[in-house]
């Protein structure tokens, strides 16, 4: 219920934060909204001795229109995602799954770059930026750089950040065509996905099918090879790894990705 | 008019909502002042022998005040050595070989069990001291799950040679069954659920001048005392237990539990006040859970529809120690019939232990299991038949000209309108049109297909009638009332309906009247709320001693206006005594409490009921089957609940409501799983499923009220009936949805993943 | 209360400045100090409640600058230079707010354990979707747990308090 004791730091600046991160190595940890640190914390699954707080860099909060690709600063948090006029216009997969997130308290502190960083397989927005073709900017000591969506996701929880790098901001290419859908399957709405897939045009993603978030690389190949979103729909568990656990098998869960991603393409048809 | 019967909302509320109710770890009296903080060392192992325990690397951590275990004990009768030999007054009513000591003595049987407790400054130093307490334990093979229990290959407690602590030998005389046209036998699962109220349990204690005080989250202070004078060795007029408001209790808070009494322990112990509270992941381990049986059912009858004999046996898990000895196994058979006139009933049980957290009561206890299994075997016959299930129910019902009836299991059913019940919740569904909406959705093919599930029950309330209720009114001279109560609220509303009865009785207004409960130095005697009995028994105590306050006040006013006793009257609209037809000798409470030497008027009494009373009722779920993914959608839940007359309906309403979304949680979503260690699986609330306000629709009742003679209220118990009802007929709906895919069981959660299961084998054997 | 969270000699605590219900409150405390523990044992609000350790009950839902929040999973430190509003400062002047006087007609609570983190909950939501059907008050309490209601008096309790505001 109580983490075990740390040291709390609240850092200024995006540039004061990797100076502390740096400072602190391995000890530190950055703490966004919390809402996927603090859970582990209080089970003591994690026991970082430094915490840096960005809570303060508000400077890192934003969703604006740069023309090709709307920029969304990490510390957004998923409320104001779920509600910008912004992008309800231009890639409204992304404010639609961000309402999907947890729920309203959780989304009112949890951010689109904490969640991404910690890159649990069952999120939901790692696997639609995926779809979305993202570009992730994140900013060590040494500078800034970017990092495309496909490289990011490395493994269980591992993703391409380098210890003491910080997200700073996620690039969403304004989709060509308008059709998209979101298909989340959990029993109770506040459930984590058992199994999800989110579709932006040719790019159909999972949630909860491996270790990280996963192109339906068969379905895509199907599609663009001009199979119906059925039949198309039947690659969708070629190629994943999905666990087993308390709520689903892996049987159940391939199965369940072959009906959403067939949901999904059907929905996203009908919005193009 | 009377005030009975009318919709009165809750004179709890204000408080509650602006300045927040007052549990156990809110508190703030001065007895408590400094107290220091305890935590427990739990056993993260299901069964292990303790081959040691080095408190040292605890000890030397900031804010340890003390370290102690079972070896700290020596002030109590010597601790059960393994063979479970042992104190008499333990707080287990199974004792002998099966005897459950305070903290683990030499072997540890369910993960959660307590094993140390860590005593600290505060909280936070409380959980990092207890990480640092190092047990090493020896582990033995898991018993998991009652089928294992009963094979009897690891003992739980070796020096009785079996896992199976009772048997109630079910008949095994088929006669009667190869006499019908039709028989079916199921095996059928009851699982294990956590009872999980929003409150887990918390306990302060401190002891001083010999004297301890126990503040203690449960359902009846004084059945806390005297366990605690039992356990500590002391006289229960040394001991004081205090219930504040308390954050549900659903019955796994009746009485108190082996940690709470180390809590009241500890305090004795090292003389330090002491405050306690578990966390959701100890809740959820170390507080009793509920249900837990496999039955195997077998049912039979004639394809008109008549059943004529039913027969089901019952193997009760009972966790690894026995908290509530046979009466759960004991009522689920009692009620076996249920709402049917059966010719032939055979029950039998076992009850067995394994390692996993204890069981006890959960709303029903015991009753929820009876209905779950014969509303399970009569819809079962129905499929065989290939009759409409509300109509077989209908052809075996106990008529309304029967009661009191006898069942063949030897309940005595005071009073029950079976099939009327059954008409108004078909009515009040739209029955025949759901039927048609399920018949287009299976023409066309429709991958949601629909489901309408049937329950009819009847449960017992007040089982323990004879131990009756205690109430005391005291009207003071300055007109106000106090009652105090021996029932003991946690969310049921009583200060409101027992001032309602003051009210209606005496005509004093309900603002002006106070009720107090769960205060053993206020209320030395008392039996507490559990078993839906308060109304019929605290209620029915509450009343009669109304009345006598009234004979006394009578007496004093007729003094007063030197007048006969039999011209004396009460006008309970006003409150005013006066001679018969003579306002001007008008005398208000005030007056009349103010002319008896002590300046009040007291009435104390107990009231004992001759028998338990039996509410019924029918519910029907409607329900959504995406039969491409097995979801499960509640579209409506409709439901008759008859509990006699009818004090409060807003409270009634809000009893059924809570019950329903209970009995909904196990038949969809909850279940506590355990691995093939007995390590738990749903340990926090992020795993174990609780139902929450987006799974359920807004509920439909229908109002019945069938009264009981066996109590002056004409009130049966409302409180768990909702459950009872609820649960059977949600798992009937859900198979009812895909029985045209052959489909004619599938077990409770009914989970996504067990619904596509279902259909998917189905689909297989269709396909053959 | 408890300790005051100070936290022990070898640790430096850090200081926190909040305001709770309008009142400013400076206290040093332990740096791992949840908001919830701040509020029950610092400013001696104890109305909020704790009813889990997975961030998945709602009983600790306060505002934060206006917003729902679990406080459970907020650090005090993180809430310092921030307003956070409990249901001990809803009422004023002996009235209550709307979702509370809704709650009380509606019968929307029973042991009254949820019923802080449930009320403060529905006044976030009714201030972000003033006019709410049904299934969008079910669903925006989808991260507020009660085992005593069923859900259906508070769901009638949070339209009717929509009904009122507007």
């Amino acid at each position: 219920m109580i983490p075990s004791s740390f040291t709390y730091k609240r850092a200024g600046s995006a540039e004061e934060a990797c100076d502390l991160a740096a400072e602190y190595g391995e000890d530190a940890k950055y703490l966004a909204g919390g809402h996927s640190l603090l859970p582990l914390m209080k089970l003591r699954l994690a026991a970082p001795e430094v915490i840096i707080d960005l809570g303060g860099l508000r400077d890192l909060s934003y969703v604006t229109d740069q023309g090709s690709h709307i920029a969304i600063g990490a510390l957004t948090r998923h409320h104001d995602v779920e509600h910008s006029d912004l992008l309800a216009r231009e890639v409204p997969l992304l404010a639609h799954a961000a309402g999907q997130v947890g729920d309203p308290q959780i989304r009112h502190r949890g951010t689109i770059g904490g969640s991404v960083a910690h890159s649990d397989p069952a999120s939901d927005l790692p696997a639609v930026l995926l779809a979305l073709d993202a570009t992730l900017v994140a900013r060590g000591t040494d500078g800034a750089r970017e990092i495309p969506i496909g490289d990011f996701f490395q493994s269980l929880f591992e993703t391409a950040l380098e210890p003491g790098e910080l997200l700073t901001e996620i690039r969403v290419p304004k989709p060509a065509g308008a059709g998209w859908s979101f298909q989340k399957f959990t029993q109770r709405a506040i459930d984590w996905a058992i199994v999800g897939v989110a579709v932006q045009g040719g790019r159909v993603t999972l949630v909860n099918m491996g270790g990280t978030p996963l192109r339906a690389a068969a379905v895509e190949a199907a599609l663009a090879g001009g199979a119906s979103p059925a039949d198309a729909a039947a690659h969708a568990a070629e190629g994943t790894s999905a666990a087993s656990d308390i709520r689903a098998t892996r049987e159940y869960r391939e199965h369940l990705s072959r009906v959403l991603v067939s949901r999904a393409l059907t929905e996203a048809a009908s919005r193009a | 008019m009377s005030i009975m019967g009318t919709r009165v909302i809750r004179t709890e509320d204000p408080r509650l909502l602006t300045s927040g109710g007052v549990y156990v770890d809110d508190l703030r009296t001065p007895e408590l002042n400094g107290a220091a903080y305890l935590s427990f060392v739990r056993s993260p192992v299901a069964h292990a022998r303790i081959t040691g325990i080095d408190a040292s690397e605890a000890l030397s951590e900031p804010g340890v005040i003390a370290v102690l275990t079972v070896r700290d004990m020596d002030d109590l009768a010597p601790p059960p050595p393994d063979s479970g030999e042992g104190p008499s007054e333990a707080p287990a009513p199974i004792g002998g070989v099966w005897m459950e000591p305070l903290l683990a003595v030499d072997t540890v049987r369910y993960v959660g069990e307590p094993v140390a407790v860590v005593i600290t400054d505060n909280r936070y130093q409380g959980e990092d001291a207890a990480d640092l307490v190092s047990v090493d334990y020896d582990p033995l093979p898991a018993v998991v799950g009652p089928a294992a229990a009963v094979a009897d290959e690891t003992l739980l407690f070796p020096a009785a040679g079996t896992n199976i602590a009772a048997t109630h030998p079910v008949p095994t005389d088929d006669a009667p069954f190869e006499a019908c046209e039709v028989v079916v036998e199921q095996d059928i699962v009851n699982q294990r659920v956590a009872c999980l109220p929003m409150e887990g349990r918390a306990t302060a204690a401190s002891f001083s001048d010999g004297k301890l005080t126990v503040w203690h989250s449960s359902q009846n202070a004084q059945l806390c005392r005297f366990i605690v004078a039992g356990v500590l060795g002391m006289d229960p007029a040394q001991i004081r237990v205090v219930v504040p408001d308390v954050g549900g209790g659903f019955g796994a808070k009746v009485g108190i539990d082996r940690d709470a009494i180390v809590v009241a322990w500890a305090a004795r112990k090292t003389g330090r006040a002491l405050r306690w509270a578990e966390t959701r992941s100890e809740n959820l381990v170390g507080m009793t859970q509920g249900r837990a049986q496999l039955q195997h059912v077998k049912i039979g009858g004639n394809r008109d529809g008549r059943i004529l004999a039913y027969r089901i046996d019952v193997i009760q898990d009972s966790g690894a120690y026995g908290r509530i000895g046979l009466l759960l196994p004991s009522l689920t058979c009692l009620m076996a019939p249920g709402v049917y006139d059966i010719p032939e009933v055979q029950t039998g049980f076992r009850l067995a232990f394994t390692n996993a957290t204890p069981i006890s009561a959960y709303r029903g206890a015991g009753r929820p299991e009876a209905t779950a299994a014969v509303e399970r075997a009569v819809d079962l016959f129905a499929a065989e038949i290939g009759m409409d299930p509300a109509e077989v129910r209908r052809r075996n019902f106990v008529g309304p000209d029967k009661f009191p009836f006898q069942t063949k299991t030897g309940a005595l059913y005071d009073s029950g309108r079976y099939e009327e019940a059954l008409d108004k919740v078909l009515a009040a569904a739209g029955y025949d049109q759901l039927r048609g909406e399920q018949r287009r959705r299976r023409a066309s093919g429709d991958p949601k297909q629909l489901g309408i599930g049937v329950s009819a029950y009847v449960e017992i309330t007040a089982a323990d009638a004879g131990a009756g209720e205690t109430a005391k009114i005291e009207v003071k001279d300055d007109g106000t009332a106090v009652v105090y109560t021996g029932s003991s609220a946690h969310g049921q509303g009583h200060h409101t309906a027992w001032a309602m009865l003051v009210q209606d009785e005496l005509g004093i207004p309900m603002d002006q009247v106070t009720v107090i409960h769960g205060d053993t130095d206020l209320i030395p005697v008392g039996v507490g709320t559990y078993g839906s009995r308060s109304l019929q028994l605290g209620g029915s105590a509450v009343h009669k001693a109304a009345l006598e306050v009234k004979d006394e006040a009578r007496h004093q006013a007729a003094a007063i206006l030197e007048a006969a006793e039999a011209d004396v009257v009460l006008d309970t609209a006003t409150g005013l005594w006066q001679v018969r037809g003579d306002p001007d000798t008008a005398l208000s409470w005030a007056q009349v409490a103010g002319n008896t030497s002590g300046g009040s008027l007291i009435a104390d009494v107990s009231f004992t009921a001759d028998a338990p009373t039996f509410p019924f009722g029918a519910h029907v779920s409607v329900v959504e089957v995406d039969t491409e993914t097995g979801q499960v959608k509640m579209l409506r839940h409709i439901t008759v609940d008859d509990a006699g007359t009818v004090l409060n309906p807003v409270l009634t309403e809000g009893q059924r409501h809570g019950g329903i979304a209970q009995g909904a949680a196990q038949a969809l979503f909850e279940e506590v799983l355990y691995d093939a260690d007995g390590n738990p699986l749903t340990s926090t609330l992020a795993d174990y499923a609780a139902i929450s306000a987006p799974d359920l629709p807004s509920f439909e009742l229908a109002s019945s009220e069938t009264p009981t003679d066996l109590n002056p209220l004409g009130a049966k118990g409302i409180g768990e009936a909702g459950t009872i009802g609820s649960t059977p007929a949600i798992q009937n709906a859900v198979i009812d949805a895909v029985s045209h895919l052959g489909i004619r069981h599938i077990d409770m959660p009914a989970t996504p993943q067990r619904v596509w299961t279902a259909i998917t084998e189905a689909r297989k054997v269709s396909n053959q | 209360m408890d300790s005051d969270h100070r936290g022990t000699e070898s640790e430096q605590p850090v200081k926190v400045d909040l305001t709770v219900n309008g009142q400013q409150i400076t206290a040093d405390v332990e740096d791992r100090l949840l908001l919830v523990h701040f509020l029950r044992d610092v400013a001696d609000l104890t109305a909020t409640n704790v009813g889990c350790d997975t961030t998945s009950c709602g009983a600790c839902t306060v505002l934060l600058d206006g917003e729902s929040v679990k406080s459970c999973t907020v650090l005090a430190a993180q809430a310092s230079g921030h307003e956070v509003t409990t249901v001990e400062g809803l009422a004023s002047d002996g009235i209550m707010h709307p979702v509370q006087r809704a709650f009380h007609e509606q019968h929307g609570l029973q042991c009254g354990f949820c019923t802080p983190g449930m009320v403060m909950a529905i006044v976030s939501l009714l201030k972000e979707n003033p006019h709410p059907t049904e299934e969008q008050v079910r669903i925006g309490l989808e991260g507020n747990l009660c085992r005593c209601t069923g859900y259906h008096n508070i769901v009638r309790a949070a339209l009717a308090a929509a009904e009122v505001s507007s």
